[in-house]
């Protein structure tokens, strides 16, 4: 369990540096090509991503609420759930989050809001109805896991930076191939033409590899940061077969969520879209925001 | 000459390390302290709970008065005990006459589903459920702070800033799964 965390923590960390380094370059580049001055594109790159990190991370939690249509619930209306969550932030020795049902009947949960203090858990009424304490018990420290690493500002820090690489890359190439940009420059030089166009094409390959790659990574990050809520909840619980017996029954129902997209189908427990029971072909995994369930399931009955 | 800054720097170096442990000491005991008394918390919240919950198994099995006695015994007891031993002795007697008082109503189907006796039940179970999570991050926070204390070099700093291990509060725990009791 604790090497998990430690590796998973590590991944992490690299995966968030690789993408900050790749996507200042990316910005550093382009600016380049445009204008020839590399440090414009990088404090634009820069202040663009702090500015819809900074809208997203303060205001996030309530635009995921109310698009999920979640109803916040007293401890009278839901001892079991209410009593469930303070047991496990006593645990955790981090404040309780607020708490919210969610109406749909497949069983899945998420978690948002920026640090421990300001936090809100949600849970579906299919989870409540399906499932017994233990299994609670696993899926809500899973969701308190992600609430202490701070996960929701490390996705969106991810998620802006994704953003933005990607608004700047598409932006590069409307402007090449609309604009004729580089001609201008290209008049003005004297000689290394021919390095300059090398230049130019290397950027609009970079450019494409920007808008597939960053996704790419964004989700690779998101899938390591289920594993390690996985393993962080089970350490809580000090008990993986609780969460482990939860994702199998999530496995097998088949109903589909009706508030859930693919905005925000990163935060939930389980990926609302995808298709149960079904071994997945690698390039879907790929393009998933959570690992596929059986793995997980398998994970959490070695620990 | 150089000797003498190499000298000096190590001695930096050692100091830099020292203040740096030892406010980690700090830190670390405070929030034993603080666990500590978050456990004691939740066990009070336990102690309140009990009065109602006898009340409401009186009502249908009042016959059973060496238990509800007993209850009230291991009740009080625990409210007096001193020292993380002799409390941890206590609750787990409390625990032991809670669940006899569980069993008995098992046996009294109107109480069984009487809306009041399941709201105090489950109350009752969130409450021993709080309580093995308080004991728990007790224990991972005294576990944190023995190891530091233990541990060389930094025993060296805890031994001049007189830091003791900890005690671990060992309770019984409420199983996970089905209970079965014995007498």
């Amino acid at each position: 369990m604790y090497e998990q965390i430690a590796a998973n923590r590590r991944n992490t960390v690299l995966l968030i540096l690789g993408s900050m380094v790749f996507a200042g370059g990316i910005g550093f580049l382009i600016s380049y090509l445009l204008f020839g001055n590399g440090y414009v594109g990088l404090i634009v790159f820069l202040l663009l991503s702090g500015a819809r990190a900074f809208y997203s991370y303060r205001y996030g939690d309530r635009i995921v609420l109310r698009q999920s249509r979640a109803r916040p619930v007293s401890h009278e209306e839901e001892p079991r759930l209410h009593n469930i969550v303070e047991g496990l932030v006593v645990g955790a020795g981090t404040p309780k989050p607020a708490v919210y049902v969610v109406p749909e009947s497949a069983p899945n949960a998420f978690a948002t809001g920026r640090d421990p203090a300001h936090a809100s858990i949600a849970v579906t009424q299919g989870l409540l109805d399906q499932m017994d304490r233990v299994e609670l018990e696993g899926v809500i420290a899973h969701e308190l896991s992600h609430v202490r690493d701070h996960d929701i500002l490390v996705g969106t820090i991810v998620a802006t930076l994704v953003g933005t690489v990607v608004l700047l890359a598409e932006f590069m190439l409307r402007w090449m191939f609309w604009g004729g940009g580089f001609g201008g420059r290209g008049r003005d030089r004297e000689g290394g033409g021919e390095g300059f166009a090398i230049l130019a094409i290397l950027g609009v390959v970079l450019a494409i590899i920007a808008i597939v790659a960053a996704p790419i990574i964004q989700l690779a990050m998101s899938r390591r940061r289920e594993y390690l809520a996985d393993a962080q909840g089970a350490m809580l619980t000090r008990y993986p077969p609780g969460l482990a017996s939860a994702l199998r029954k999530i496995a097998a129902d088949t109903t589909p969520m009706r508030v859930a997209n693919n905005a925000t189908g990163h935060l939930w427990l389980n990926q609302p879209s995808r298709v149960h029971g079904e071994e997945n072909h690698w390039w879907e995994n790929l393009f998933s925001t959570h690992p596929p369930i059986q793995d997980r399931i398998r994970i959490l009955e070695q620990m | 000459m150089l000797a003498l800054w190499v000298v000096l720097g190590i001695v930096a170096l050692a100091l830099l390390y020292g203040v740096l442990v030892y406010n980690r000491l700090v830190r670390l005991r405070i929030r034993v302290e603080n666990a500590w008394s978050q456990i004691d918390v939740q066990l009070r919240r336990r102690y309140d709970l009990i009065p109602n919950l006898v009340e409401s198994v009186k009502g249908y099995a009042e016959h059973e008065r060496e238990l509800f006695e007993d209850v009230a015994k291991a009740r009080s007891q625990a409210q007096s005990a001193a020292g993380v031993q002799a409390q941890a002795e206590a609750e787990n007697q409390v625990t032991r006459t809670l669940n006899r008082l569980l069993a008995v109503a098992e046996n009294y189907p109107d109480l069984k589903a009487s809306q009041n006796f399941l709201a105090l039940q489950e109350e009752l179970t969130g409450t021993e459920s709080r309580i093995a999570y308080a004991r728990q991050f007790y224990n991972d926070q005294v576990a944190k702070l023995n190891t530091l204390v233990q541990s060389f070099p930094s025993r060296i700093v805890a031994g001049m800033g007189r830091f003791e291990p900890r005690e671990f509060f060992e309770i019984e725990e409420p199983a996970r799964g089905p209970v079965s009791v014995q007498f």
